[in-house]
């Protein structure tokens, strides 16, 4: 209760005052008319402090909240922990590799399942173990701190042909030793022939393979990794243990009848959960060890005692139920790294943490076993070991998820099953944790509902203005009936949470493959001009002459026409890729806590989940809007423009050379290669030169100012936002009517992490002025500086989108100058902000406070700023360690505010 | 005939929505062209002309000025009134000085009001006070500038003496139809002495009804626009107040006035 933190304070509550003050504190009206009622009574300066933060507490309405909402002081450990994470570069490690391929080769021809829990089981015994210093959390998944292993079971060749390339590539550079290429590389061998990339392509029909090949969409995700996307029931672990879930598998294998017709393989699979939770015991029993034998050798006597609880903890967890608020951080934290060990998917996402973590905190609390200060160091440390997992992916992936990003969303506040708001202490304290380490783990992310509290918010608005990219901000009165018009149950939906950047589903009981694929709106639109064809092939299919076309309806139907086709094809690919997994890498781990894996007698990869989806994301809605609305406005209603001229001006990309980009490229190897040679030259003679060779002319300015002057997508302008509106449901309609191979449906996200960026290198001139090579725009977001009426305006206008129909997300982007959130005025009129666009029934937003000098002054010495986190998409990232063009786009991107 | 007043026609140079730093909430300010004064560190001098003007913006021609009617002006306000309500904001009129448009500046308020959406007024209260009267049922707050308490030297740094607006605070002070705050611009050289700032502070404290005082520092993001109209800017050598001055200020108009006193709008 919050009177004891005056109590403690300020020892104000005593005798007499404390009695009035309990008696009246009810009664606002009473203080506030009585203030002299104080003064008379001689008090003391300490205890007239204290009134006054009291009567400050009473303004803010936080006397009567049913939490603590104060922010707590970091620890200095905290920093440190923060400091040995930055020591080195991110490196690759090979034992993973190393096990799996030695665990494979001894399980030739036994069920697949069997040969996943069995290498699990390997891996889980020889893994190699440290603790950190100072950690009081532990469990690391490699030696060196930020690093990775690599899982050759889902590809391996993109990793072999970068080993070279991949320490020195500009986004997500790894380390990598010879040592460790040699060992890799010689487990890699293993599995040519075995992946699930390589039974995903086999499995694709060759009209989706060339669609790929083309750029019309990207699967690449799940084709070249695990799935991950999804939240556990980690409060089943927190409450049993994995023995508990072990025994629950035991119970189910009872009943099998050998005469059922699944029974083989049901009994494979439970045994294969059985032996995943054994294994994951045995490598917690391994840190007990260590934890004890580092207790032993220890001098220092306050880290000895540490150590020793450390050895307790492992040893009772994750085996048993937690005891305690630091055991239950310890097993939380096992089944964290382990998911991440068992595969390669990212989007592992802790979810309501604030909620199952809560009972295992209210216990000792009350017990007095612990204070705030000490479960708020055990959040935070485990913020930082959110920090520790790493992963490598290949070089245009690493674009597409640039910032080193792991995306564990982690949510807080929101509504129970029941409808009540269930806000606590830690949703408080998750807030302050983000603010202690500034990292970009969690993807820290707040439900806000109608009845969500103001300090909550404010709170959160806080972390806001620290720059830090976090928290995003999440309207319940949207993603509860948009999960419920997918078949959640109304009690389900209203427990979600979010997974990996902005898809929400229910924890422990969704397989919702959410991030299946980047479909590229603007790609169908080209299609249209060149009537299906691509760089000579047919990659769509034919819709006739664009020159022929006499009416906007017509020729919206054949961008229609293209855009079906091409989803097709991505439900192809989606559906042969989830096939694969199915096949190839079943996880029985992770298969234990999900409902209804262990009572349907069958992994989540072949539909054990009780919720099944797959979310494929559509962007370059605010380019498709701008673009689609320009055609229908200059050709068919001013008629002042030719489809036939339009068509000539994309493809000569406006006169604008053949590609800005690569011409961009050019003059800066040519200058390096002159400057070496000796020669004296700037860039800007050559630029010069070499728009001349690409042939840059001023044929089309005429059109691109009149381009320039239809109204665009994002500054409140009914019409053209009705018209955005419709354009998303192109991609969103169509894709709802497709089903998945785990007895699921297709479900749009409409949002694009960071593949705008290279996405939109692929993608040709669009309609709405867009030269060809440049980013696309980012999320439901406007075209970067085509919103031009500020903050409010483009909300609206965002608003004004269906986000209902989006359920695997939508994700509205905006920027902040740190004058806008000055002062508490700022903060107030920041949640404003917010809570008027969920009013709107805009579903997502979040934001990146920062100024544009510090952002380009980062460009330009980024060893001052390695710290400097900013908000990419659905996640925050370190500024430095994105490449330069996505740095552009982020410092392009309208800055509100003033 | 009773919607008339929405046909209105008015000059604006400017509608500036997501305002977070003129009054309450979150504000769309509409600015009204032409201005009585002319004060050597206005930072909006495409204001003061009524006429309509062409300013160069970053090497492009921009004509300042449009005429519109009230109507449309509140085609704009009402589009963020879902912010309003979540902010206790509303729609603020600056300028200029609107009261120079008083059938406008009357119509635009009465309109919002209709419309449920709040009203403030930025302004000197150069104007008969008939006309602010006329205003008064429609405004919730007025954002008064008293700019110095010396006739002479008002006039000398804005073209007009002192005496009509003073005289109009006392009595929009004395209606109690409307929420008072007194504003002051601190300009190096024309007010920005202890002493000066108390008489102000004094003034104010005087008027009936009147709890903040708002003090704000001079600043010279306008000073491009001066090159933009062709015209010099005399203010060139002034360097803002520093915050340390700042607060010594703000110090000052607290001891002599007792009002809530700050910085910044």
């Amino acid at each position: 209760m919050i009177i004891n933190y005056f109590v403690e304070k300020y020892n104000t509550f005593d005798g007499f005052f404390g009695n009035y003050f309990f008696e009246n504190h009810i009664n606002q009206q009473k203080i506030f008319k009585k203030p002299q009622f104080f003064f008379d009574k001689g008090l003391t300066s300490n205890k007239m402090k204290g009134i006054i933060i009291m009567i400050e507490f009473i303004k803010a309405g936080k006397l009567m909240a049913k939490f603590y909402s104060e922010k707590i002081a970091m620890r200095e450990r905290i920093g440190r922990l923060k400091d040995n994470l930055f020591k080195k570069m991110p490196e690759i490690e090979s034992a993973r590799a190393k096990l799996i391929t030695e665990s494979y080769k001894t399980t030739e021809g036994e069920p697949m399942i069997t040969r996943r829990a069995k290498a699990f089981l390997h891996i889980m015994q020889y893994l190699p173990i440290t603790i950190r210093d100072e950690e009081l959390i532990v469990g690391s998944t490699t030696l060196a701190p930020r690093g990775c292993q690599t899982y050759p079971e889902f590809s391996y060749e993109w990793l072999e042909s970068e080993f070279d390339t991949v320490a020195t590539r500009t986004a997500d550079p790894f380390y990598i030793s010879e040592q460790a290429k040699k060992e890799i590389a010689e487990a890699d061998k293993y599995w040519k022939g075995k992946t699930t990339s390589e039974l995903a392509t086999a499995y694709m029909a060759p009209e989706t393979i060339r669609a790929i090949n083309h750029n019309m969409f990207t699967p690449g995700n799940y084709f070249y990794n695990g799935v991950g996307h999804v939240t556990v029931h980690y409060d089943w672990v927190l409450a049993v243990g994995f023995k508990g879930i072990a025994e629950k598998a035991k119970k189910a294998l009872s009943e099998v009848n050998f005469g059922d017709a699944d029974c083989a393989k049901r009994t494979h699979f439970l045994n294969a959960v059985i032996m995943s939770c054994e294994a994951a015991v045995i490598y917690a029993k391994r840190y007990a060890a260590l934890a004890r034998e580092m207790a032993f050798k220890e001098t220092n006597a306050a880290r000895k005692a540490e150590l020793e609880t450390i050895a307790q903890n492992c040893e009772n967890v994750p085996e048993n139920g937690a005891r305690t608020f630091w055991e239950a951080c310890q097993a939380f934290w096992f089944v964290q790294q382990l998911l991440q060990i068992e595969s390669s998917g990212h989007s592992i996402s802790p979810g309501r943490f604030d909620q199952y973590m809560y009972p295992y905190y209210k216990k000792d609390l009350d017990a007095g076993k612990i204070t705030r200060d000490d479960a708020q160091e055990l959040i935070d440390c485990i913020w930082v070991k959110l920090n520790d997992l790493n992963k490598c992916r290949d070089a245009a992936s690493a674009e597409g998820f640039a910032g080193y990003s792991l995306f564990q969303n982690l949510i807080v506040g929101g509504q129970n099953a029941d409808g009540l708001d269930v806000t606590n202490d830690l949703s408080f304290m998750c807030i302050n944790a983000s603010m202690h380490v500034l990292m970009p783990q969690p993807s820290l992310s707040i439900r806000v509902w109608n009845n969500s509290p103001h300090e909550l918010l404010m709170h959160a608005a806080e972390l806001t203005r620290t720059g830090v990219g976090l928290p995003a901000y999440y309207n319940d009165e949207v993603i509860i009936p948009s999960l419920m018009s997918r078949g959640l149950t109304l009690q389900d939906a209203r427990e979600y949470n979010i997974i990996g950047c902005v898809e929400p589903q229910k924890s422990g009981k969704t397989e919702g493959w959410h991030d299946a694929a980047f479909f590229n709106m603007c790609r169908p639109l080209e299609l249209v001009f060149s009537d299906g064809m691509d760089k000579g092939e047919l990659v769509g299919i034919h819709t006739g002459d664009v020159a022929q076309m006499q009416t906007f309806e017509e020729f919206y139907d054949a961008y229609k026409k293209q855009m079906n086709y091409a989803i097709s094809l991505l439900v192809n690919a989606d559906n042969a890729i989830d096939v694969a997994h199915a096949e190839r890498c079943p996880l029985p781990f992770l298969s234990g806590m999900i409902e209804d894996c262990i009572g349907r007698g069958k992994p989540v990869q072949e539909g054990g989940a009780i919720y099944n989806f797959t979310g494929p994301q559509g962007f370059g809605i605010a380019n498709m809007a701008d673009s689609l609305y320009a055609i229908k406005t200059l050709v068919f209603d001013e008629k002042k423009v030719t489809l036939a001229q339009f068509r000539d001006a994309l493809k000569e990309n406006y006169g604008k050379g053949v590609d800005a980009q690569k011409a961009e490229k050019v003059v800066a190897e040519v200058v390096k290669e002159l400057t070496a040679a000796g020669k004296k030259i700037s860039a800007a003679e050559i630029t010069a030169a070499v728009t001349e060779l690409v042939g840059s002319s001023s044929k089309y300015d005429a059109l691109l100012e009149m381009i320039e002057a239809v109204p665009k997508f994002g500054n409140d302008n009914e019409e053209v936002d009705a018209f955005a509106r419709d354009v998303a449901y192109t991609y969103t309609r169509p894709l709802e009517k497709y089903k998945n191979p785990r007895g699921g449906q297709f479900q749009a996200g409409l949002y694009p992490v960071s593949a705008n960026v290279p996405l939109g290198a692929q993608t040709g001139a669009t309609p709405d002025g867009r030269l060809a090579g440049k980013p696309v725009a980012d999320g439901v977001s406007p075209s970067a500086g085509k919103d031009v009426n500020g903050p409010t305006a483009a909300a609206n206008s965002v608003a004004r989108l269906d986000h209902y129909i989006a359920s695997n997300g939508t994700l509205f982007n905006q920027k902040f100058h740190p004058s806008a959130l000055s002062g508490r005025q700022g903060l107030e009129n920041f949640v404003a902000l917010i809570r008027s666009y969920f009013d709107q029934k805009g579903s997502h937003m979040q934001f990146n406070v920062v100024s544009r000098e510090t952002l380009l002054d980062a460009q330009k010495y980024p060893e001052k700023y390695k710290h400097l986190v900013v908000r990419v998409a659905g996640y925050s990232a370190f500024f430095t360690t994105l490449s330069r063009s996505l740095q552009d786009d982020i410092i392009n991107r309208t800055e509100q505010g003033l | 005939m009773a919607e008339n007043y929405l046909d209105t026609k008015g000059r604006i140079f400017d509608i500036q929505r997501f305002s977070i730093h003129d009054g309450k909430g979150i504000r769309t300010i509409v600015f009204l062209k032409g201005c009585v004064l002319r004060c050597k560190w206005c930072c909006n001098p495409e204001s003061q002309e009524y006429k309509i003007q062409t300013m160069m913006v970053q090497g492009k021609p921009k004509t300042i000025g449009r005429d519109v009617t009230v109507r449309e002006v509140l085609e704009t306000v009402v589009k963020d009134r879902p912010y309003y309500r979540r902010s206790s904001g509303g729609m603020t009129l600056s300028g200029g000085e609107s009261l120079c448009q008083p059938e406008f500046c009357t119509a635009l308020l009465r309109g919002a009001k209709e419309l449920g959406i709040t009203t403030a007024l930025e302004s000197m209260a150069c104007a008969d006070y008939s006309v602010i009267e006329k205003i008064l049922p429609y405004l919730d707050q007025y954002l008064m500038d008293i700019k110095h308490t010396d006739p002479q030297k008002h006039k000398e740094f804005t073209g007009k003496s002192n005496e009509l607006m003073m005289e109009n605070a006392r009595k929009v002070a004395a209606s109690g139809a409307t929420e008072l705050i007194i504003r002051v611009p601190v300009i190096p050289t024309f007010n920005a002495t202890e002493s000066e700032i108390e008489g102000i502070a004094k003034f104010a404290a005087s008027l009936p009804g009147v709890k903040k005082l708002h003090l704000l520092p001079y600043h010279r993001l306008g000073q491009d626009k001066y090159d933009g109209l062709g015209r010099t800017y005399e203010m060139k050598h002034i360097v803002p107040p520093t915050t340390e001055e700042m607060n010594k200020l703000l110090r000052a108009a607290q001891r002599v006035s007792g009002l809530d006193c700050q910085i910044g709008g």
